[in-house]
This record gives C-alpha cells, structure tokens and sequence, in this order.
C-alpha cells in the first residue's frame, strides 16, 4: 500500500498500532471530499461523524479492531448514492484511507504474521535483493543462448507465421533512351504501310447474262424446265447467278417461276406471248 | 526411391507443421520401423550442403527448412522472421517462458523487475509465444507458452532440449561484481538522501 495523496504518507511506513500514515499528534487528518465531511455513522461501537470516530481511532480511544471498515464504506456509498453524484477524486482519496485503516486492522488483528519487504533488516533485503538478480541473470544468459543459436543457424521454413513480403516491382528506368533516337522510332511506326498487291488474286466472274441465253434457248425449247435440274452440278456461285437471271426473266415477262412451297421444285414455264419486255440495255448491265 | 519414401516426402512437404514418426506411419498405413527408415533415407538427401532444403528433427516430428547459407535469400521473401530483430527484453521474455514452461505476466515482471507487456504482445505477434489457460493464482492470470513456431525457430524437439538453467548460473566472480554493483547503487542512493 503505497499511497501517493498528498499528506497521507504511505501506511505501510508504520507498524500496528502507531497510526499509520497519519498525523502522530492525534489530529484529524484532513477529510477529503465533500461526502465525509457530514458522513454521519452509527455503528455499534461507534455513534457520530466519522472525523472524530478518526481522531478517536488515532488516539487509539477506540479500538481499530472493533470498527467495522466495512460499515462505513456502505455508509459512504450510500451517502453518495442520495446525493446522485461522485466526486471521483474524494472517492479515490477515502479508498485510500480506508485501505490504510484495513491494513493497519489486518496488522492488529494478525501480530507478527505479516513479513513487510520495508520491514526486513537491510542484510535481508540485499539477500533478497541478490537472489532475484541471480535468477535474472540466469533467465538473461538463456536469452543470450537463443540468440546466439538463431543468428548462428537462422531456421526459415513454410509455415512462418510472418506475412509475405511484397513482391518486387520491375525497375523502370526514367530514360535510358536517346530520345531523338525514339522519335525516329516513332515516326516510322507511323508511316503507313505499302499497300497490298492483290493483282495475283483471281476474281470469279460468273456472267448473269450467259444463263439467260441458256434459259431462253431451253425455253424455246421445251416451253418449261425444271430449275433445279438446270443448275445441277453448278458450284454455289453459279447457282446464284442463274437465280438472279431466272429473276429477271420472271421480271421482264419472259418467264413464269411456280413453286408448290417453300424449298420445293421451281418450275420455270415461258411466259404468254406479249408479257416480255426487252431491254437489251439493262441485260448488258447485270452481265 | 521407394514409393513410402516418395510419399513421406511428399507429405512433409506439403504439412504446415512438422509430422511425427507416428502421424506418418498413420497417414501412410506403414510400419513405423519403415517410415524411420524412409526418413533416414530423406534426411541423407535433404542434407547440408547438399541440398538448399533441408530435412530436420525439430517439433515433435520431422519438418523441412531452409538451408543455413541461403536463409538469408530465404528471408527476403518474408516481411518478418519471427526471431528476426528480437530485443533484449524480447529475448530474456522468451527465455523465461520457454524455460518456465507456462508463466503469467505477472511471473515475467516479478522475474525481470520491469513490466514485460509490450515483450509478451510482441512475440504472441510473432507467433514464438500463445496462451496457454489461466494460472490457479490469485487472479487467475493468464499464461503463456512457447510454440511450434519457436521451436523450429530455435531447433529444438522440445522445451527439454533447451540447455539446464544452471549452464548460465553466475560464477563466484560474477557474484561479487554483482554484489559490489548492488552495495555502489545502496551507497549512492544514499548519498543522494
């Protein structure tokens, strides 16, 4: 019990029954706080203010022994409690003093069982003093010894608990570059590249006006033909030419397209005389 | 390499902490006499300087590390080894734990005469040092002891291996010195009064 209050020395400095702590002459000491200043007590060995049960205590006219500390720790929270409000700072200061109360009764109640650390004879205190260095020490030495065994052989292995750490970051260098030179780089990046010989490239051309001559021959012919049967064996490209040229037949009156459904036969007929309208012009244009 | 080999080497390698003799023996269905010899024929291959891994006893089983001299590339690609740049305080923490098997703070600042809080946060960060309960002492305060990560770190088996305490005892002359240390403070404080 070591207590800092200013005027309220520590009350471990006396012995049982000296008044620990407090004034030697028997005065009051000073009542902290606004609460104990009217803490009125009613105890059973003790009836009043509970400065003067203090003096009464100090000048040993009352027997320490006898106060139930307890009691008057009940009475002042209880003080407290109708008041609504607790001065922190008094509340700390009469824990204090009712500490040092319950440690000088501890001492009057238990003589000669209690061994002070203050109360050892100073050869005491240095045995004391050396034996808790020794095994300092000692502890201080096994700290080397870990030391010393992982700087000698430093263990790494997976499961480290230690978090990864960053990884590093390519270096990039600010200019390690002629810039002129770059320029030059750049500048024929930008230049367009030759345009691309397609000469060589052969282009199909499937005349529109070849399959007119061959539909009007056939038609002359037979008056009606089967279209199907017309482009069999015909690739992709020449079967659509002849479509287009049997459309411009249909549309110039030359012909008659009949088809059941959809994806049926197409059955190409001759139109009736007169419907066909000649236009040797747009026929030179679609070939 | 036989196939109980392969697969001890296998499983030791992806373990996160070091596998015993028996936990082998359990998770490859072999005899333990085999899965020793397996180990044996392991620790000859992952060996120093043969190898930059290196297979070793440490833990309570048989875990791999790195190679001492290439620890340090090693350490680079952690943030913080956890022995790395231990303080005095740390250290001497460390001991008492590991040598006290299971202590409370309280214990560690009676033992070293200061607080020891920020050394008992810091290796608990490190992973070295974890609770371990609460004493029977008044206050039922809590303890701590050493772990796996501290005894990979520091090589040991187990606590056992650690040297006995009395290899750091003080000799006769470290005894006076520290006497006349202790009677030079007494006198200056004194002085000083």
């Amino acid at each position: 019990m070591h207590s800092t209050t200013p005027g309220w020395p520590s009350a471990t400095a006396a012995g049982p029954g000296s008044a620990a702590g407090f004034p030697a002459s028997g005065a009051a000491p000073r009542i902290p706080g606004m609460i104990l200043e009217d803490l009125e007590l009613d105890l059973d060995v003790f009836q009043g203010p509970f400065d003067l049960l203090l003096a009464l205590i100090l000048r040993e006219e009352v027997e320490l022994a006898e106060v139930p500390i307890a009691e008057i720790i009940a009475a002042y929270v209880e003080r407290a409690y109708d008041r609504g409000a607790l001065d922190l700072e008094s509340a700390s200061e009469f824990l204090v003093l009712m500490a040092a109360l319950l440690e000088i009764k501890v001492r009057l109640l238990f003589p000669g069982e209690m061994v002070d650390e203050d109360e050892m004879t100073p050869e005491q205190a240095e045995a004391e003093l050396m034996a808790r260095l020794i095994e300092y020490r000692r502890f201080q030495g096994a700290g080397r010894w870990l030391r010393d065994r992982y700087e000698s052989e430093p263990r790494i292995f997976r499961d480290t608990l230690a978090p990864l750490a960053p990884r590093p970051q390519p270096q990039v260098v600010d200019c390690s570059e002629d810039p002129w030179r770059l320029a030059q780089c750049i500048d024929r990046l930008l230049e367009p590249p030759p345009p691309i010989d397609v000469s060589s490239v052969r282009r199909p051309l499937v005349p529109v006006g070849k399959f007119l001559d061959h539909f009007r021959t056939i038609l002359r012919e037979r008056r009606a033909f089967q279209f199907e049967e017309a482009v069999k064996g015909l690739d992709r490209l020449s079967q659509a030419a002849a479509f287009l040229a049997l459309l411009e037949m249909v549309k110039r009156g030359e012909a008659v397209g009949e088809q059941q459904d959809v994806f049926a036969p197409i059955r190409v007929a001759a139109a009736p005389p007169g419907r066909a309208v000649e236009s040797s012009a747009e026929e030179k244009a679609i070939a | 390499m036989s196939e109980l080999t392969r697969a001890v080497e296998a499983l030791l390698f992806v373990a996160a902490e070091p596998l015993s003799v028996p936990e082998l023996a359990e998770l490859t269905d072999a005899p333990p006499e085999r899965v020793e010899r397996a180990l044996d024929a392991l620790c000859d291959r992952y060996c120093e300087p043969r190898s930059g891994i290196v297979l070793e006893r440490a833990a309570g089983g048989y875990g791999f590390r790195a190679a001492a001299d290439v620890s340090e590339v090693c350490t680079r690609l952690v943030d913080r080894p956890p022995a790395r740049g231990l303080s005095q305080a740390a250290l001497e923490t460390l001991a008492i734990v590991a040598y006290l098997g299971q202590v409370s703070r309280p214990e560690i600042a009676r033992i070293r005469g200061v607080a020891s809080d920020s050394a008992v946060g810091g290796l608990i960060d490190r992973g070295l040092i974890e609770e371990a309960g609460r004493a029977e002492t008044p206050g039922q305060p809590v303890t701590y002891r050493t772990t796996t990560i501290f005894r990979r770190t520091f090589g040991l088996d187990d606590d056992e291996s650690l040297p006995g305490l009395s290899q750091f005892e003080l000799d006769e002359a470290d005894h006076q010195a520290l006497r006349a240390r202790l009677h030079l403070v007494a006198d200056q404080r004194a002085g000083q009064a």
